[in-house]
């Protein structure tokens, strides 16, 4: 019989490892109550304020137009605004500096806050789906096509958020986080079409916030894949992947 | 028995700017034993604790731990190492056992949970999110997580600062049951007392340089030189070291303390005591105690530190 403190070094495979990563961060964002807020109570009040504002104002957008867009605004809550926060608060609180001498390599860690962003979006397409359907949704659906936009979407504004999270102080990342999500939300054609902001529509289709819009306007609209847009993410993850790589601090 | 030490530290320089942290460290750490690291704050402690846990990249000289190359091996020596941060290292909402299960999850072969839970009294800490938690349980916890994955080599930095008596005491046990049973444990701390009592071998910094290392026993024996301590009810009168040296004669040393204590360096005979006693009673001082041949790591390390402060 071994003494309790014989030592028995060992890492875990790493499957284990990105999935015990993945389900303690999923958890953690559904248990803040202002993640949950940003993730699914704010997609589903714009979501049916915006359908039943619509009606009032006899606009021409209903809930086929909104219900793409909110998908694409809880997309850009979830991989943008709540991974910064969140990542933001891990330097500060050394988690990351804890993990980093753990068994949990970075190129783990993150594969694990990926699968996490994507449990927290299943979530919420479940969610939004049923109110949109609920409201009376009519979808023409491209599976490719809103498969490729949610992951190059959550690709291109994980590595924005990252970027943000670990150039900045938590409290300046929190501030910056929001204030890009607000902007974005109201200027940036995620939840209306581009074509709504008259001859600023060009230009926003290259925001990734416009180009996230369209590429689920199109996909569950048109039943089309938008590759122009598709193209524009991928430039942008690719983009902030390499500023991210060149500017992140660990502490 | 592994044939290279635990650590090995040679030469190692580190620069922030044109601040000197490290000047030229060397320093090694048996397997199976507490190796105790002291220093003044600013000695250069956590830099080389950093570098040794891969944090950091020598930027002169070699670091081994375990026969590796802290950052070379990194993959391969991290497994095998636990450290306890100075502060922090958990997510702010989480809940203390709910942590250190992950951490668990992450190794091969852990100690079961509960086993560190009973010990470390963290069942104490329930729901209550990591940020709530008294400094105490935030270490308890910090010392669990550097210990469930069963390390041959635990790095811990002042592992019971902020923790009250009795807990302390059951994190010195805890600490020789890890040596007992095979684990090599290198601490820094500010409480001398940890030291003396735990430790196999001391380490003192200062500036980045070694200035002592050996055994608790053999720093304060000092050679051969013996000393007095002398404390007393009410502070000195000024010029009292002066004028307890001149009582003494050649051959001894006195060094004031603080207000009430003096420590007397030299032969620790009966003739000695004799004149220290006769100066008190011919100076109105009253002795409160007066001991013999016992100076303790804190003096050695003032003495060597030339600092009043005692800190990490």
């Amino acid at each position: 019989m071994n003494a309790t403190f014989t030592p028995a070094p060992g890492a875990a495979p790493v499957p284990r490892q990105v999935l015990t990563q993945a389900s303690m961060e999923a958890r953690l964002m559904l248990r803040n109550g202002e993640q949950l807020l940003l993730a699914i109570v704010i997609p589903v009040i714009v979501l049916i304020g915006g359908v039943r504002g619509a009606e009032k104002v006899d606009l021409s957008y209903g809930v086929d137009t909104f219900t793409p867009g909110v998908l694409a605004l809880a997309v850009m809550s979830t991989a943008f605004t709540s991974l910064a926060i969140a990542t933001g608060f891990e330097r500060r609180y050394g988690v990351i500096k804890r993990l980093g001498t753990s068994p949990l390599s970075r190129t783990s860690l993150l594969l694990g806050k990926v699968l996490a962003l994507l449990v927290v979006e299943v979530l919420q397409v479940a969610v939004i789906t049923g109110v949109g359907l609920a409201l009376g949704w009519e979808p023409d659906v491209s599976v490719l096509g809103a498969l490729a936009a949610v992951v190059l979407g959550t690709a291109a504004f994980a590595a924005l958020g990252l970027l943000v999270a670990g150039s900045l102080r938590a409290e300046a990342t929190l501030a910056a986080a929001n204030l890009v999500y607000l902007l974005l939300m109201a200027g940036g054609a995620v939840v209306l079409p581009a074509s709504a902001y008259g001859s600023f529509g060009d230009v926003v289709t290259f925001l990734p916030s416009g180009a996230l819009g369209e590429a689920m306007r199109t996909a569950l609209m048109d039943a089309g894949i938008a590759w122009r847009e598709l193209g524009v993410l991928l430039a942008w993850a690719v983009a902030g992947a390499a500023a991210t790589a060149r500017t992140f601090q660990w502490e | 028995m592994p044939d290279h030490p635990a650590v090995l530290v040679d030469g190692l320089v580190m620069r922030y700017g044109d601040k000197v942290a490290v000047d030229g460290l060397s320093l090694t750490v048996e397997p199976h034993t507490i190796t105790a690291v002291l220093g003044p704050n600013g000695a250069g402690k956590t830099t080389t604790l950093e570098t040794c846990e891969g944090y950091r990249r020598p930027q002169l000289g070699t670091v081994r731990v375990l026969g590796l190359d802290p950052v070379r091996d990194r993959r391969a020596l991290l497994p095998r190492i636990g450290v306890m941060l100075q502060s922090g290292g958990a997510w702010s909402g989480v809940r203390a056992v709910e942590m250190l299960r992950h951490v668990a999850r992450l190794h091969a072969h852990p100690l079961p949970i509960e086993v560190l839970v009973e010990r470390l009294g963290l069942g104490e800490c329930g729901t209550t999110p990591y940020r709530r938690l008294s400094g105490g349980q935030q270490q308890r916890l910090g010392l669990a997580m550097a210990l469930v994955g069963r390390p041959e080599l635990v790095f811990v930095d002042e592992p019971t600062a902020g923790m009250d008596p009795a807990v302390r005491r059951t994190v010195w046990d805890l600490l020789e049951e890890l040596r007992t049973d095979g684990v090599t444990v290198v601490l820094t701390t500010h409480y001398m007392d940890e030291a003396e009592r735990l430790a196999d071998r001391v380490h003192i910094l200062d500036k980045g340089t070694l200035v002592a290392s050996g055994s608790p026993l053999e720093l304060t024996r000092g050679g051969t030189v013996a000393t007095i301590r002398l404390v007393v009810t009410e502070p000195f009168p000024p010029g009292a070291p002066d004028s307890l040296t001149a009582a003494l004669g050649p051959g001894t040393e006195v060094t004031q303390l603080d207000a009430v204590s003096l420590l007397v360096t030299g032969p620790a005979d009966a003739s000695t005591l004799a004149k220290v006693s006769r100066w008190c009673e011919e100076n109105g001082v009253l002795p409160e105690s007066l001991t013999l041949g016992q100076r303790n790591l804190e003096d050695v390390f003032l003495e060597l530190t030339g600092t009043g402060e005692v800190a990490p």
